[in-house]
């Protein structure tokens, strides 16, 4: 099946760019409105009586904090995503596959086991994360540098060695943890979207935003890329600085994520998957939607995992993957001969 | 009468460019592919490079386009290869690869677009006179009812034109070409051929290209090189090149070597184990070389 449409234009993408906006909004509309707890927005924008004091307080301290947050880790893990693909020339590639979510795990776990989990709150925990996030990403850019260049295929390998390193070494933390600590380390694996303070969203939002201003201004390079790495660097385009910014890019957005939330797995490979479907390859307009698309999702996905069985909460990480995973294979299916030898 | 900046024609008034290599290796790991070759393409020629496979034609098409390391001298226009940034000599050069790749679903168009990147500023979308060049480009290519089918679900020889459209949509002023028509029925072989020739003859465009298929070669090429193990064994016109004896030594098998009466241009017929047979069974050894010039078998 062909879809006759022609090459990118201005208005194309704006027209995009409006409509995941207004579904992001309307996304987050229903993720602050519904919940274990029914708050109807009405009234907290009337007054607040009695019952709407806890009800505001719910609303303002936990719910939207946690769905602003859903939204900024949607569109980083879709962007991510998204860019690892374009560099790696595969589909199939997600924002875990190159190594940074192993450190972060890694970083995240021994904080818990340190105890700094009860004395700081989760904060020290996401700190530590985010620390083995960078330890991860330096450790494998160094490793996949042969001879000054980064190949797709040491890339790919380092990634897939570190994360297996990681694994094992988070099995054997586990084999040494306590019983309340192994409850917190499978929940924190699992990914779920916590409630953080107001200013470490914030935080989040400007650093997401301006990795996706640096992946976008890479977007047109993305495209020419997909002619293989010599065409195009005969088309002019400098492969080398471009997977290298790239790779820490997508990494810092990944390394965020995780020692944020964890784990949530499929986003970054499911929303690409569905928007190259609808929208083309063409990156300029897939960054951008990714990012809002991948926003209302997780906004969603989130919104499932505090409702679905209610009141108690699934990891959203649980959510993203039961319903990922089949529908990624539905998706598979339709979408095969797409992809040519895939 | 649009002015030249302007036009759509893909090539339109740059003029060419002369292409010139000294002294250049190249190696991959312990292997010494390329072994001191020097060349040189003017601007209106059109250049063959022949040779057996491993002879280090694509790897030669790699150096000169500056996307292997290399130790010698490569200039355009007098400029050193290594001083010029890549999207200017993207703007210069154009390459048609041998086995293009294509990782992601784009449309026939959409490819020939990317050819406009080294023209593209900033996080500009394509203009009109991009469109413009890359339909034009993709019509001389006989590819225009190609431009909405994804690329992938195209036919091997349909890709060539493709990214045949896609290195005159970069309006080059030099075109390498790496076997452009290897999986081309004969009438597009034809017309992908001389359309490089009108390249070369009216925009002036210096182009070398690597062919598999000598008589192809022998009607197109004004000057060839012919290689062998990464080295240049003879350069000249068709008749110089295209002697029995340098034919076989290089190409390592019987053929039969003559002018075409037709064309006034040489004639290589490979010659069947079958044929070979027979010719012996009739008295006529192989290895009969003679120094210069045809050899005719007698039937």
């Amino acid at each position: 099946m062909t879809r006759t449409r022609g090459p990118l234009s201005a208005g194309r993408l704006l027209a995009w760019l409006v409509g995941s906006t207004v579904l992001l909004a309307a996304c987050l509309a229903l993720g602050a409105a519904l919940g274990a707890g029914r708050i109807p927005l009405t009234r907290l924008i009337g007054g607040w009586g009695p019952a709407g004091e806890a009800g505001a307080l719910i609303f303002w301290q936990v719910r939207l904090p946690r769905v602003l947050l859903a939204a900024v880790l949607g569109g980083s893990l879709t962007a991510a995503g998204i860019a690892f693909q374009a560099i790696l020339r595969n589909p199939l590639a997600d924002p875990y596959i190159l190594g940074v979510s192993g450190g972060a795990s890694v970083g995240g776990i021994l904080a818990l086991i340190a105890g700094l989990g009860a004395a700081g709150g989760s904060f020290l925990v996401q700190v530590c994360a985010f620390l083995g996030a960078l330890a991860a990403l330096l450790l494998v850019e160094w490793i996949a540098t042969v001879e000054g260049r980064l190949t797709v295929y040491t890339l790919l390998l380092t990634g897939a060695v570190f994360n297996a390193f990681s694994g094992a070494l988070i099995f054997f933390l586990q084999s040494l943890a306590s019983m309340e600590e192994l409850h917190s380390i499978v929940f924190y694996l699992m990914g779920s979207v916590p409630s953080l303070r107001y200013g470490a969203i914030g935080g989040m939002a400007v650093v997401a935003l301006g990795a996706m201003a640096m992946l976008v201004a890479m977007a047109r390079d993305y495209n020419v890329l997909s002619l293989g790495e010599e065409g195009a660097m005969q088309l002019g385009i400098d492969v080398e600085r471009i997977k290298r910014r790239t790779f820490i890019v997508g990494s810092l957005l990944t390394g965020l994520s995780v020692a944020a939330a964890g784990l949530i797995g499929f986003v970054g490979l499911i929303v690409p998957h569905l928007l190259r479907l609808v929208l083309g390859s063409d990156h300029r307009l897939l960054l951008p939607v990714g990012f809002l698309c991948g926003a209302s999702f997780l906004v969603l996905a989130d919104l499932g995992a505090r409702l679905l069985l209610a009141p108690n909460e699934i990891p959203v990480g649980v959510v993203t993957a039961l319903v990922g995973g089949p529908f990624f294979i539905y998706l598979m299916r339709r979408s095969r001969g797409r992809y040519g030898a895939l | 009468m649009p002015s030249k900046a302007s036009s759509p024609h893909p090539a339109d008034g740059a003029g060419g460019c002369t292409l010139a290599a000294r002294s250049l290796r190249c190696s991959y790991g312990a292997r010494l592919a390329l072994d001191e070759v020097s060349l040189r393409v003017d601007p209106g020629e059109v250049v063959g490079l022949l040779g057996p496979n491993g002879s280090g034609k694509s790897t030669l098409i790699k150096v000169l386009s500056g996307v292997l390391p290399y130790q010698g001298d490569v200039r355009f226009d007098g400029r050193e290869l290594r001083g010029v940034p890549r999207r200017e000599l993207a703007r210069i050069l154009g390459v048609v690869p041998q086995e293009p790749v294509f990782s992601f679903p784009f449309t026939a168009l959409e490819v020939v677009l990317m050819g406009r990147y080294p023209h593209l500023g900033g996080f500009a979308f394509e203009s009109a006179h991009d469109l413009a060049v890359a339909r034009e480009a993709l019509a001389r290519c006989d590819g225009a009812e190609l431009a909405d089918r994804a690329v992938q679900e195209l036919s091997s020889g349909e890709r060539q034109r493709v990214v045949f459209a896609r290195a005159l949509a970069q309006q080059p002023r030099a075109l390498l070409l790496d076997e452009p028509a290897s999986f081309l029925d004969i009438r597009h072989q034809v017309e992908i051929c001389d359309l490089m020739r009108s390249l070369a003859d009216r925009q002036r465009l210096s182009v070398l290209v690597v062919l598999h298929d000598l008589n192809l070669a022998a009607e197109y090429c004004d000057r060839i090189y012919l290689m062998r193990r990464g080295r240049i064994m003879t350069a000249g016109s068709i008749e110089e090149v295209f002697t029995y004896r340098q034919l076989v030594e290089v190409f390592e098998t019987e053929l039969y070597v003559d002018t075409n009466d037709l064309t006034g241009r040489m004639l290589v017929v490979p010659l069947s184990g079958r044929t070979r047979e027979r010719l012996r069974s009739q008295g006529l050894s192989e290895g009969r070389y003679e120094e210069s010039g045809p050899r005719r078998t007698q039937p």
